[in-house]
């Protein structure tokens, strides 16, 4: 009976014990994406870049020796839910960070959790700037970052009419808002410059192309669009139709990257403009490496290091594009925070994430103070693939949220 | 209790209300957090948020279950809640947004002092807003004027079936389109959120949460036992026969089209009732709620827990919506395929919903061992004819 008692109490002690270096080997990452929904087509590829990036980490020995372990949770493109989700994260998961949100709407519905309860957020798709929360890195592209690089080159490129084309919500607004003010600046009258919104969906561009075409009549004119999703297609064939090409018109669009062009036929945006942090086309043997591994990892995709099973990863026409790079720079950045601060304490990581460089795809990028990147900016040119022939590049752009520090107000 | 409810019944009324407004609220305040049994904020928000789901399908169940009108479009009455007293919550955050502004930050960017420069960059309509007062009374007259309105054009036209439906469901779609505009003053796309103070309490501490909680309980409590009230005089008769036979109640003497107007102006009203205690529960107010698809999910809500009765759309609400966030969770990748086979399987199989259940057994026991069932379900109360 004795010998019994001993080897139950052994055996119990060597369970906790699993249990417990089991729970110490391991770091709990929240990914706070929309898997169904609206969002599902576009934040479904930065779930899977960010369980790429846990893998290549896990892989090369963890953050600070443990394994990451992602909790995955759906938001469903409802943005009451994505406060519940991210509450849920940081209440009930314990999470360290959360990397997660594309839309706006989305970000202003945690960053009160986050705030309330100090978690850490990454958010890593270009926004309209006009917002700091101590609780939140943007990897994202700030205005200043995008749309400021493109309309200089349209300038640089002799344009003097500017036709400002957004669907109805808060990114058009704010960055055609700060455009115009920063066309004024360099010498361009209002009359010349025009500021339109669609609603979401919209699919009648009749009107509007048969107005840009008078607007470009008379040469040096260009559309700078802000067009969300699947408004492009109808608009762009519409363009097409009415003679309009990037020749006479070139439209330069914030909104269309790689991953995009799974659902939008490229041929009708060739020779047209977009403007981003990284390209899939750059040639850097950190750009090559990324698209290969990704490449790679999407036919069996795992998270090595931990009892994970991976599963909805689409295989087929994966590409890799800005948002995709710039969540893994988030994942990168962190991890380089957590070994400095020697800590997963929210507190202390965001301490230490303040100047962190890492050299990625697109080039080093930096933390700056105020939570945005030192980064590359690149323009580039629609081929009929789908991808992005890189005509311009500007280094070391440091991201700037507020527009009148950029606009010298 | 009162005559209109069963002692059984009453019973359970005062028990579930025991455990939901006292038992549950003091596990959260008194019991300490490492304790098992402790509720944590999260959850009881979460139990607040679905109690406003409540009552917005006991909403829906009124005019479907009860009145034979199958609304799509609910969620319009109580997003207009949502966003009367959310106006209030934008109001009282102060200067406390990103632009330090008096005005709330959608307006700054939206340069609304350009363009209302009378008000400081304040829009009129938003003015009396300032009052917690005038927020809440305009929780329950805009819904009620909107249905009224609404309601009045269609049931003076004889608008009935599917073509009510699909009416009801274009109006809260234009509604929708009408809210993400920037223009409409209405902080578009981003609606309202990032609230901070209500009623001079911090929105977010565990205390105002609880005791929104505790209104949420208190307002399903009170919705329930108002319509069981209802349902259960001669108007609750008429109702019924309205939806089982509009033409014969007509033909008796009734004027149907007031009676359905007044109900679905009283629907109206406790949708936006619950919208209005969703709202700085959840956090965030925007058009996206108001969208057709969250009117279909409250009449899926009711088809689940059963309609024609009240119990059923509140089971069906906290049940669907309890799964829904386990699931985003733990099967975050397959919920969907779970949720839609569960509604698949209820709308072959269990065409009464959850509350239905046990009269099935009951049929089926009799189907299988041909024995004459022990209890028979509820027997419909047959019209009567009278004229007042």
């Amino acid at each position: 009976m004795k010998s019994f008692k001993q080897s139950f109490l052994a055996l119990a002690a060597g369970v906790v014990m699993t249990l417990t270096t089991h729970a110490a080997e391991t770091v709990k990452v929240g990914i706070l994406h929309s898997l169904s929904g609206t969002m599902a087509i576009s934040e479904t590829s930065l779930k899977d870049v960010l369980l790429f990036t846990f893998d290549e980490i896990n892989k090369s020995g963890g953050v600070a020796g443990k394994m990451i372990e992602p909790v995955i949770v759906d938001p469903a493109s409802n943005w009451p839910l994505f406060a519940e989700k991210a509450e849920q994260l940081l209440a009930k998961d314990k999470v360290s960070v959360v990397f997660g949100c594309w839309t706006s709407v989305s970000r202003k519905s945690v960053l009160p959790v986050f705030e309330r309860m100090n978690g850490l957020l990454f958010y890593p798709v270009q926004y309209e700037g006009e917002e700091l929360s101590k609780n939140i890195f943007y990897t994202a592209e700030a205005v200043n970052q995008q749309a400021i690089p493109s309309v200089d080159y349209m300038l640089a490129e002799g344009k003097k009419k500017f036709y400002l084309l957004g669907s109805d919500y808060v990114y058009p607004r704010t960055t055609n808002k700060i455009l115009k003010q920063y066309l004024k600046s360099k010498g361009i009258p209002d009359e010349d410059i025009v500021e339109i919104y669609t609603p979401f969906g919209h699919t009648d561009y009749q009107t509007i192309v048969a107005a840009i075409k008078k607007f470009a009549s008379a040469g040096k004119a260009c559309v700078i669009s802000t067009l969300n999703g699947d408004t492009n297609v109808p608009f762009f064939k519409e363009f097409a139709n009415a003679g309009l090409t990037s020749e006479n018109c070139p439209v330069v669009s914030f909104s269309i990257s790689e991953d995009e062009f799974r659902g939008l036929p490229a041929k009708d945006l060739v020779g047209h403009l977009g403007c981003w942090t990284y390209f899939m086309s750059i040639k850097s043997p950190e750009n090559t490496k990324f698209v290969k591994d990704f490449l790679g990892w999407v036919k069996a995709p795992k998270v090595s290091g931990i009892d994970y099973t991976v599963s909805g990863v689409d295989p087929k026409g994966r590409v890799t594009c800005s948002p995709m790079n710039l969540s893994r720079m988030g994942v990168y950045l962190w991890k380089q925070a957590v070994e400095k601060a020697g800590s997963f304490e929210v507190d202390k990581v965001r301490t230490a994430l303040i100047g962190q460089k890492f050299k990625g795809p697109a080039g080093e990028v930096t933390m700056q103070e105020n939570h945005h990147l030192v980064n590359n900016a690149f323009i580039g040119e629609t081929l009929a693939s789908g991808q992005f022939k890189i005509i311009k590049t500007l280094n070391g752009v440091a991201g700037e949220p507020f527009s009148e520090k950029f606009l010298g107000k | 209790m009162t005559s209109f409810l069963p002692k059984r019944e009453a019973l359970l009324v005062v028990i579930a209300a025991f455990l939901g407004l006292v038992v549950l609220p003091c596990l959260n305040a008194y019991v300490p957090p490492d304790s098992a049994f402790h509720v944590s904020n999260f959850t009881l928000t979460l139990y607040g948020k679905y109690l406003c789901y409540s009552v917005l399908a006991i909403g829906v169940n009124l005019l479907w279950g009860y009145t034979g009108l199958l609304s799509l479009g609910q969620a319009l009455f109580f997003s207009l809640g949502g966003y009367a007293l959310g106006m209030y919550l934008m109001l009282m955050i102060g200067k406390l947004g990103q632009y330090k502004a008096d005005i709330p930050d959608f307006m700054v960017f939206l340069e609304f002092p350009a363009r209302f420069p009378a008000t400081a960059g304040l829009p009129p309509h938003w003015i009396p807003f300032k009052s917690f007062w005038f927020a809440a009374a305009m929780v329950i007259i805009v819904p009620a004027v909107v249905a009224y309105i609404f309601g009045w054009l269609a049931f003076r036209s004889r608008i009935k079936g599917v073509y009510f439906s699909i009416l009801s469901q274009a109006l809260t779609y234009a509604a929708t389109l009408m809210f993400f505009r920037n223009d409409f003053t209405f902080g578009g796309n981003n609606g309202l959120t990032d609230f901070k103070f209500i009623l001079g309490h911090e929105v977010n501490s565990p205390v105002t949460k609880r005791w929104l909680y505790i209104a949420s309980g208190v307002l399903l409590l009170s919705v329930y036992l108002g319509l069981r009230w209802l349902t259960s005089t001669k108007f609750g008769m008429i109702q019924r026969a309205i939806r089982d036979s509009e033409n014969r109640v007509l033909f008796s003497g009734y004027a149907t089209a007031n009676f359905k107007l007044f109900v679905f102006v009283l629907s109206a009203i406790i949708c936006g009732l619950g919208g209005a205690l969703f709202v700085p529960q959840v956090g965030i107010i925007n058009p996206s709620e108001m969208g057709p698809d969250k009117s279909l999910e409250a009449v899926v809500w009711c088809a689940v827990g059963g309609r024609g009765n009240l119990l059923g759309p509140i089971l069906g609400a906290i049940g669907i919506n309890s799964l829904k966030s386990y699931a985003t969770h733990a099967f975050a990748e397959q919920w969907p395929y779970i949720l839609g086979a569960l509604f698949v399987f209820v709308t072959l199989f269990m065409p009464k919903g959850i509350i239905g259940l046990p009269e099935q057994f009951r049929e089926l026991r009799k189907k299988l061992f041909g024995k004459p069932a022990a209890e028979t379900g509820p027997v419909a109360q047959p019209v009567s004819p009278k004229i007042p």
